[in-house]
């Protein structure tokens, strides 16, 4: 049953860096409501402070000014809020530690979780993550991280998030280093997770083709600020902001001029 | 009727792992560009691209061996080369690769002068550092107009990731190579500086700076306005060969039209046409494969593909390695 408490509230938020002269608004005086069972996108080019918003979602950074709740309440114990908001990154390498195997670390990731799981219910929750993202548990028995191909670590990642169920997802460029057919992939892995945990998710990408077909509802961020938001039909087919308008041109479609020799 | 710059002939390489195995990971690769000529190679991850590109620049370290084959540069063999002699006079002058990962290509611990000044030291012995540092000036005004003093005398991480694809790119094409091989050069980057750099590339190519290009990327709607003709890959063999419009309109290799399956695109009407993924891997290259090797992941695949080799033949104006292309 959705409440109506919204899962994340800012209220005119900035997160900052540095001092006097040599001061960053990373975040710049943002305000947004995302409701349960939304699946949000924040759009951008790089260093227009995207990513900083996301860790402010998941707690890793507090931001400098303003107000912002996770249903309701500030974040205080950060394994507190990891209990019900998870992320996923960019590259699943650096994720994983290289001298554990892959199952191990599944695995260890219920440690975070409040509700203490018996071993043969972790491994089950576990098994049901691979096949969810269509590996066969065997097929990764006693496997590395660096014996995987890149596209198959980016499914462990998303395995992680389909054991882990948890409320909230933050995925930060989850697809920008993997190929066309791939991306497709982990994109209906992340529809079937709204489907089937409902699940409110946070879609941080520089993709806006991709954010098109996943998301309700489209924020596009430039120098910290957020420029545009809406329904993704409405942001995209008649943006208001220069900034979008840019970013689309900026895009090279199939069937638009582009930039010609 | 002028010859071609660069020349590829049945091109098969292959690792040795340490317990001998083979993985033919390239294999029959054959294509001649012409001077001007942008060609685009498109496929996943691991179908041999980056391969390839080791064995274009005719750079074979251990586990990567030549199988068989030939690559000319101008009518000049780069086959059967040491290492050594390819790194001081093959690269940087003949075939220049531009790298994926612009931050890693760039030493950080040294300003991008230097880094660049040494690519002349190591090529043309007896430079003076000064005269280096002069035509430095020259090149990469040209890249960036006034900020080039700024851009030569900062270190990496000063840079934003533009302006360090930007000085890669420079810094490769320093000597006028008369091919540049560019793998993924703008995948790490958004969208708005990718085109800063691939009007770049074509302002470097409009300006006799090199020669031919081959790009390489898995984006197939920026190959169609980047490249003149586009090559598909899969599991080391090129699938499909024709112009950027032929691949991208009317693809006819079963893999070539599922790639384009993939695609997503923000415009009008698109939210509807749900992206499709490929399901199944590419099969493994330690063994032989007779028979087609996308056969297993065909959605047309008749009983007969998994035994009969389809061989690579003109078909609608292009090449196409599947008999039953419609």
């Amino acid at each position: 049953m959705p409440s109506n408490t919204p899962i994340f509230s800012a209220k005119n938020i900035v997160r900052t860096f540095g001092s006097g002269k040599k001061l960053v608004k990373a975040v710049d005086d943002v305000s947004f409501d995302i409701a349960d069972g939304e699946i949000v996108s924040i759009v951008g080019g790089s260093g227009c402070g995207k990513s900083v918003l996301a860790k402010i979602m998941l707690g890793l950074y507090k931001p400098s000014a303003g107000e912002f709740l996770y249903e309701g309440h500030e974040i205080v114990d950060q394994k507190d809020h990891w209990n019900e908001v998870q992320c996923v990154f960019q590259d699943p390498f650096s994720c994983f530690n290289q001298f554990f195997t892959i199952r191990s670390q599944l695995e260890a990731a219920f440690k975070i979780k409040k509700d203490k799981l018996t071993k043969e219910e972790i491994s089950d929750r576990v098994d049901a993550g691979l096949l969810a993202v269509n590996v066969a548990p065997k097929d990764i028995e006693g496997k590395y991280p660096f014996e995987l191909s890149g596209g198959q670590m980016q499914r462990m990642l998303l395995a992680r998030i389909f054991a882990l169920r948890p409320k909230v997802l933050i995925a930060d460029e989850p697809t920008s280093m993997v190929d066309a057919c791939v991306r497709a992939n982990i994109l209906d892995y992340l529809m079937k997770l709204k489907e089937e945990l409902s699940m409110t998710i946070v879609f941080v990408t520089h993709d806006i083709g991709l954010s098109y077909y996943v998301s309700d509802r489209l924020f596009i961020m430039h120098d910290g600020k957020i420029v545009d938001s809406g329904k993704p039909d409405d942001v995209i087919l008649k943006p208001t902001s220069p900034i979008t308008v840019q970013l689309l041109d900026d895009i090279p479609e199939i069937h638009k001029d582009w930039i010609k020799r | 009727m002028s010859n071609p710059v660069f020349e590829v002939e049945n091109l098969s390489l292959h690792y040795l792992t340490r317990f001998g195995q083979k993985i033919h990971a390239v294999t029959d690769v054959s294509f001649q560009m012409k001077q001007g000529e942008i060609l685009g190679i498109a496929g996943e991850s691991g179908c041999g691209k980056s391969t390839l590109v080791n064995g274009l620049m005719g750079l074979f370290i251990p586990p990567l061996h030549p199988t068989s084959g030939d690559v000319r540069v101008g009518g000049e063999s780069l086959m059967n080369r040491t290492p050594e002699d390819v790194r001081e006079n093959v690269l940087s002058r003949k075939v220049s690769m531009i790298p994926q990962g612009a931050f890693n290509a760039l030493n950080p611990t040294r300003k991008v002068k230097d880094i660049a000044a040494d690519v002349i030291a190591a090529h043309e012995h007896g430079t003076s550092r000064a005269a280096s540092y002069e035509r430095l000036a020259e090149r990469f005004a040209l890249i960036f107009g006034k900020d080039a003093t700024k851009i030569l005398n900062s270190y990496p991480i000063q840079l934003t990731a533009g302006e360090r694809q930007r000085s890669v790119i420079g810094i490769s094409t320093l000597l006028n190579p008369q091919m540049v091989i560019a793998d993924e050069p703008t995948s790490a980057l958004d969208v708005s500086t990718q085109k800063v750099v691939i009007r770049m590339i074509f302002d470097l190519l409009d300006k006799g700076i090199f020669n031919s290009m081959i790009f390489i990327t898995h984006e197939l709607p920026l190959l169609r306005h980047v490249a003149d003709n586009i090559a598909i890959m899969y599991a080391g063999e090129f699938v499909e060969k024709g112009t950027a419009e032929q691949i991208v309109f009317s693809p006819k290799h079963p893999y070539t039209k599922a790639l384009m399956g993939a695609m997503l695109s923000a415009e009008p009407g698109q939210k509807d046409r749900k992206p499709t993924a490929i399901e199944g891997a590419p099969p493994s290259l330690a063994k032989t494969i007779e028979g087609c090797r996308f056969a297993a992941r065909c959605p047309v695949a008749k009983p007969e593909c998994t035994q009969k080799k389809q061989d690579i033949r003109m078909f609608a104006d292009r090449l196409v390695r599947c008999d039953y292309a419609e």
